[in-house]
C-alpha cells in the first residue's frame, strides 16, 4: 500500500512539474531571448483560466474552453507586447520589474472588474473525471494523466521548434546577437512578439488545465509565477531543456517532500513534532533546492556562464 | 523647482509639523497614516543603500522587514503570557521594552542578513534577484506552516510595546518615535555613504576589478553593506509591527518585497531622500484612489507604468532642478 501511495505521489509530482513547465517555458524564452524579467507572466495564466471558464460556460464544451484559453492568452500577449513590453527591452531589470508589477495590478483588477470577486468554476468533463487502473494495482486520476501527457507533448513540440525549425534557429540567434540577426533581414520586432505571445499562450493553457482542478480566481497566477521563476533559475535562463528538468525537479521535490519529510522525521521525533517540523521544512523545500543549486552552480543547471 | 538640499529640508520640516495639521484638521488618522509612510521610508532607505548605491537588486527585503516584525511580536507575545522562550536548553524571558526589542531586532536581522548575503552574493544579476527572493519565500512559508505564533492568522499584540516616560499608544508620540528613527537612519546612512565603506561600495557598483586592484575586497564591502541594509529594514519591520499591533506572514511575502522596492524606485534611486517621497506617493495614492474607486489598483498600475516608461529618475526629478546624473549624485 505504501508503495502505491508513493507512486501516486510521484505521479502528482510529475503532473505538477509538467504544468510548471508550461508556465516556465515562455518565461525562460522571454528571459533568455529578450532579456526581460516578466512578472506579469502569471496574469496570462489567470487570463487563460478565465477565458476557458467563460467559453466552457457558454459552449458547454471543456475542450473549446481549453483551446480558447490558449487563444485568449495569446491575444493578451500580443497586445501587451506591442503596447508595453516592447518599450522595456532596452531598460534595466529594475524598470522591467516595476513595469510588469504594474501590469499585474492592471490585469488582476481588470479581471476583477469584469468577472467580479467570486471564483469561477471550470468543470472537468465526466469522461475524464474518473480513475484509471495502471499496472501494479495503481489507481490514478484520468485527468491528471492527461495533463502529464499534454505537458510532455508540448515539451517535445517546443524541443523540435527551438532546435529544428527556422523560427527556433532565429530565436537562438537573437539570443546570441540581436543586432546581427536584424542585419541579416530578420524582423526582430515580429520575432519577439511571436515568442512573447507563444509563452503567454502556454501559460494560459496551463492556467486552464489547473483551473479545472483548483478554482479560477483573481490572483491565482502569482504563486505559480514565483514557482516558475524558481524553475527558470534552477534550469538556467533561456534553456528549454533546463526549464523541463527544473520543472520536474521542483514538482517532484515539492510533492514528495510533503509526503516523505514528515515520515522521515518520525524516526527522530514523536508523531506530532515530526508532522510539524516535516511539513514546515517541506513547504520550504523547493526554495532550499534553488538556493543549493545556485550556491553550487551560480547560473543554473543548464545556464551559460554568469549573467 | 529647487535644489535637492532645500527639498530634503522641506520634507523633514513638513513631517515634523505633520501632527499639528492632524490636530488642526481634527483627524488623528492622518498621523497614523504618516507613521506608516515614515516606517516604509525607513525600510526603503535601508534597501536603497544596496539597491541604488550598491547596484544589488534584492527582491527579498521582506525577509528582514518580516523578521523585525516577528522578533517584536514574539518577544511581546512571551511577555504577555509569561512563558519563557525556549531555544534548545536556553530560556529567555519575553519583553515589552522597545529599547530592548530594537536591540534584538537589529541583532537578529543582522545575523539573517549575514546568512542571506553570504550565499546570495556568490551570484549576480538576475540570479541575485531570484536567490534573495528564494530566501524570503523560505521564511514566508515557514511562518505560515509554523503554528506556535499564529501561522497564517498571524499574531496580535494587545498593546504597543513600551518605552520609559512615553505613552506609545498615543498616535502622535508613536509618530515622533518613527520620525526620530527616520532622522537617525538618514544620518547613519549618510555617514556610511561618505565613509570609506560607502565610497568603495559605490566604486564596486561601477567596477569591481578596479576596487580589487587597490586592495579592497569588493565582496566584503558588499556583504557589510547588505548587513547594514538588512538591519535597517528589520528595524522598520519592528516599528511596523508596533504600529499595527499585529504581525502576519503578509509582511514576509514577495509582494512586501515588491512594495518596498517600488517605493524606492518611484521616489528615485541614488538619492537618500528618494524613498521618503516614494513612500509618501505610494501610500497617499493608495488612500486617495481607494477613496474614489473600488478598482484603485487598476489605476495605480497605470500610474506606475507611466512613471516607469516616461520618468526615469523617479518622482524626485520632478521636484528638483539639477539634471539626473547617476555618477555625480550621492
Amino acid at each position: 500500500m505504501e508503495f502505491q501511495l508513493l507512486i501516486e505521489q510521484l505521479l502528482n509530482g510529475l503532473q505538477f512539474g509538467t504544468m510548471l513547465f508550461l508556465m516556465s517555458a515562455g518565461l525562460t524564452l522571454v528571459f533568455g531571448v529578450m532579456g526581460l524579467i516578466n512578472l506579469a507572466h502569471g496574469s496570462f495564466y489567470m487570463i487563460g483560466a478565465f477565458g476557458a471558464a467563460l467559453l466552457a460556460e457558454i459552449t458547454g464544451s471543456f475542450f473549446i474552453g481549453l483551446i480558447s484559453s490558449f487563444i485568449f492568452a495569446m491575444f493578451a500577449g500580443v497586445i501587451t507586447e506591442i503596447l508595453v513590453i516592447r518599450k522595456l527591452y532596452k531598460k534595466d531589470h529594475l524598470d522591467q520589474v516595476l513595469a510588469t508589477f504594474a501590469l499585474i495590478l492592471i490585469f488582476s483588477e481588470g479581471i476583477r472588474w469584469i468577472f467580479g470577486a467570486y471564483p469561477l468554476y471550470l468543470n472537468i468533463p465526466s469522461e475524464l473525471n474518473a480513475s484509471v487502473s495502471l499496472p501494479l494495482e495503481i489507481i490514478y486520476s484520468k485527468y491528471r494523466l492527461l495533463i502529464i501527457a499534454i505537458g510532455i507533448l508540448i515539451a517535445f513540440f517546443l524541443y523540435i521548434l527551438t532546435s529544428k525549425t527556422l523560427l527556433g534557429i532565429r530565436i537562438k540567434a537573437g539570443q546570441n546577437d540581436r543586432e546581427m540577426i536584424s542585419v541579416l533581414g530578420v524582423n526582430i520586432k515580429t520575432l519577439y512578439t511571436i515568442v512573447f505571445a507563444l509563452g503567454a499562450a502556454l501559460a494560459g493553457l496551463s492556467g486552464a488545465l489547473i483551473g479545472a482542478i483548483q478554482s479560477v480566481e483573481v490572483g491565482m497566477g502569482e504563486p505559480v509565477l514565483i514557482l516558475a521563476f524558481v524553475v527558470v533559475i534552477i534550469g538556467g535562463i533561456g534553456s528549454i531543456k533546463g526549464a523541463f528538468v527544473g520543472a520536474l525537479l521542483v514538482g517532484v521535490t515539492d510533492t514528495l517532500g510533503r509526503f516523505l519529510l514528515p515520515e522521515l522525521f518520525k524516526l527522530f521525533f514523536n508523531n506530532a513534532d515530526a508532522n510539524l517540523i516535516g511539513s514546515s521544512i517541506a513547504s520550504m523545500s523547493i526554495y532550499i533546492l534553488m538556493a543549493i543549486v545556485l550556491i553550487f552552480k551560480p547560473s543554473g543547471l543548464f545556464g551559460k556562464s554568469s549573467a | 523647482m529647487m535644489s535637492e538640499k532645500k527639498l530634503n529640508f522641506l520634507i523633514l520640516i513638513f513631517l515634523f509639523f505633520l501632527p499639528l495639521f492632524s490636530i488642526l484638521l481634527n483627524d488623528i488618522y492622518i498621523t497614523t497614516l504618516f507613521s506608516k509612510i515614515v516606517i516604509l521610508a525607513i525600510a526603503g532607505i535601508g534597501l536603497n543603500l544596496i539597491l541604488g548605491y550598491g547596484g544589488m537588486v534584492s527582491f527579498g527585503h521582506a525577509a528582514f522587514f518580516g523578521l523585525g516584525g516577528y522578533v517584536t511580536g514574539i518577544l511581546a507575545f512571551h511577555f504577555n503570557n509569561y512563558e519563557p522562550i525556549q531555544i534548545l536548553v536556553f530560556e529567555f524571558e519575553g519583553t515589552n521594552q522597545l529599547l530592548l526589542i530594537w536591540i534584538f531586532t537589529l541583532i537578529f536581522s543582522s545575523i539573517l542578513a549575514l546568512f542571506i548575503g553570504y550565499f546570495s552574493l556568490r551570484t549576480s544579476g538576475v540570479y541575485f534577484i531570484m536567490i534573495t527572493l528564494a530566501f524570503a519565500q523560505m521564511l514566508y512559508y515557514f511562518s505560515i506552516s509554523w503554528p506556535t505564533y499564529g501561522g497564517e492568522d498571524g499574531l496580535s499584540l494587545s498593546l504597543r510595546n513600551q518605552i520609559p516616560f512615553f505613552n506609545t499608544m498615543d498616535p502622535i508620540t508613536f509618530f515622533y518615535i518613527c520620525y526620530v528613527w527616520l532622522i537617525i537612519t538618514i544620518i547613519f546612512v549618510k555617514f556610511i555613504l561618505n565613509s570609506p565603506l560607502g565610497i568603495s561600495l559605490k566604486a564596486s557598483k561601477e567596477n569591481e576589478d578596479r576596487v580589487r586592484s587597490v586592495g579592497i575586497n569588493p565582496k566584503k564591502v558588499k556583504l557589510i553593506s547588505f548587513i547594514i541594509s538588512g538591519a535597517i529594514t528589520g528595524l522598520a519591520g519592528s516599528l511596523y509591527a508596533d504600529l499595527n499591533r499585529f504581525v502576519s506572514p503578509t509582511i514576509l511575502s514577495w509582494q512586501m518585497s515588491g512594495e518596498i522596492m517600488i517605493l524606492v524606485i518611484l521616489g528615485g534611486m541614488f538619492r537618500l531622500y528618494g524613498p521618503i517621497l516614494g513612500a509618501f506617493f505610494y501610500i497617499i495614492l493608495e488612500q486617495f484612489l481607494g477613496g474614489i474607486t473600488e478598482n484603485w489598483q487598476f489605476w495605480l498600475g497605470f500610474i506606475i507604468l507611466l512613471e516607469v516608461l516616461y520618468a526615469k529618475a523617479g518622482l524626485i526629478s520632478f521636484l528638483i532642478k539639477d539634471k539626473y546624473d547617476e555618477k555625480t549624485s550621492s
